[in-house]
């Protein structure tokens, strides 16, 4: 048995894999799993969140829904659509990186890219209207704190409703904003990816890289899937304005 | 080479539910639904679409019995979580020493 540690490599190995692991099959499922503990992890930081945001909702039944009926359902909804269209073309780039089809691998993860960017950008377009409507909660903008005009809510001026609507929105800030990070990480990773897919470094037989990032980027997208009604479709049935 | 690759026909299917889904979500928001059921109907279709992401579009349902249970312990946490603070949130109003 000592032969076998003798340092001549493997003849039918993959280069991709890595010594600690019996064959590719083997490293695959690792990595997959690897992938999905992260994910549980990620699960946990973005419930803690959802829980503040159940408790406060709960809390402020009435701030809640006047300050979701503030945010503009159609940019959200548009939104929900192109992140979902660029979780079909992430999967679509497992798909073709599997089969070994190398140009519709690349055109999948620019897609996806292009798409995830689409998201980054009506996402500022949101984020400005915030912040002209003086909607950012607390000090942090100088010179813009937080203070609607109390007419844009139905609301008089020093209404109670006032600071429920601020708690909504570093609830809004807090959970949107987290996610962007994670659209913007997100972004990176493609890019990692679309520039090694070029060199030809995926192919079916070693894929992870392209796998692993991919359930990241659904990942992301089932935060949004919650994200979108539970901040956007509040109340709406009630007829606000 | 065990691996399992998911058809581009699953996938298109997968899609077209997750819009549909969208769709229906922003409809019924505008629906009065009796007892306050609008956000259990939201929450509903949520977990609906979820489901398919991780079935098919993040491969769990060709995935290893290990995958199961790191995705079902994740689920499992989060129960606790939510369970053991709204266990202590929401009978707060029921003790004579203030929240």
């Amino acid at each position: 048995m000592i032969e076998s540690h003798a340092a001549t490599p493997e003849i039918h190995g993959h280069p991709a894999l890595q010594h600690h692991f019996e064959n590719m099959e083997q490293q695959r499922e690792a990595g997959t799993l690897g992938m999905w503990i992260f994910l549980v992890t990620e699960i946990m930081f973005f419930g803690g969140m959802f829980l503040a945001y159940t408790l406060y909702r709960n809390l402020f039944p009435a701030g809640f829904v006047l300050a979701s009926n503030h945010l503009d359902i159609t940019l959200g909804a548009v939104n929900t659509g192109v992140l979902i269209l660029s979780s079909f073309t992430m999967a679509m780039a497992v798909y073709f990186t599997q089969t070994g089809k190398l140009r519709p691998q690349v055109w999948c993860l620019v897609l996806t890219l292009i798409l995830g960017l689409t998201f980054l950008g009506i996402k500022a377009v949101e984020y400005h209207e915030k912040y002209t409507d003086r909607l950012i909660p607390g000090r942090i903008i100088p010179g813009a704190h937080f203070g609607p005009d109390p007419h844009a809510f139905h609301l008089q001026a020093g209404a109670p409703e006032l600071a429920q609507i601020e708690m909504f929105y570093w609830i809004y800030f807090a959970m949107t904003g987290m996610h962007a990070l994670h659209m913007v990480i997100g972004a990176g990773l493609l890019t990692y990816l679309i520039i090694f897919s070029l060199k030809r470094r995926f192919d079916p037989e070693y894929h992870s890289p392209v796998e692993v990032i991919g359930l990241y980027w659904h990942f992301v997208d089932i935060v949004w899937i919650f994200l979108f009604p539970l901040l956007y479709l509040l109340g709406r049935h009630l007829g606000g304005h | 080479m065990s691996e399992h690759i998911v058809s581009v026909r699953v996938y298109i299917t997968i899609f077209l539910v997750l819009l549909v889904g969208t769709a229906l979500t922003v409809w019924a928001a505008f629906v009065d639904f009796p007892f306050g059921l609008n956000t259990i109907i939201a929450m509903a279709i949520a977990v609906t679409k979820a489901t398919f992401v991780v079935l098919y579009f993040m491969h769990v349902r060709y995935s290893t019995r290990l995958v199961w249970v790191i995705v079902g312990s994740a689920l499992f946490w989060m129960g606790i979580m939510f369970a053991f603070t709204f266990a202590d949130y929401f009978t707060r109003s029921r003790l004579s020493i203030g929240t």
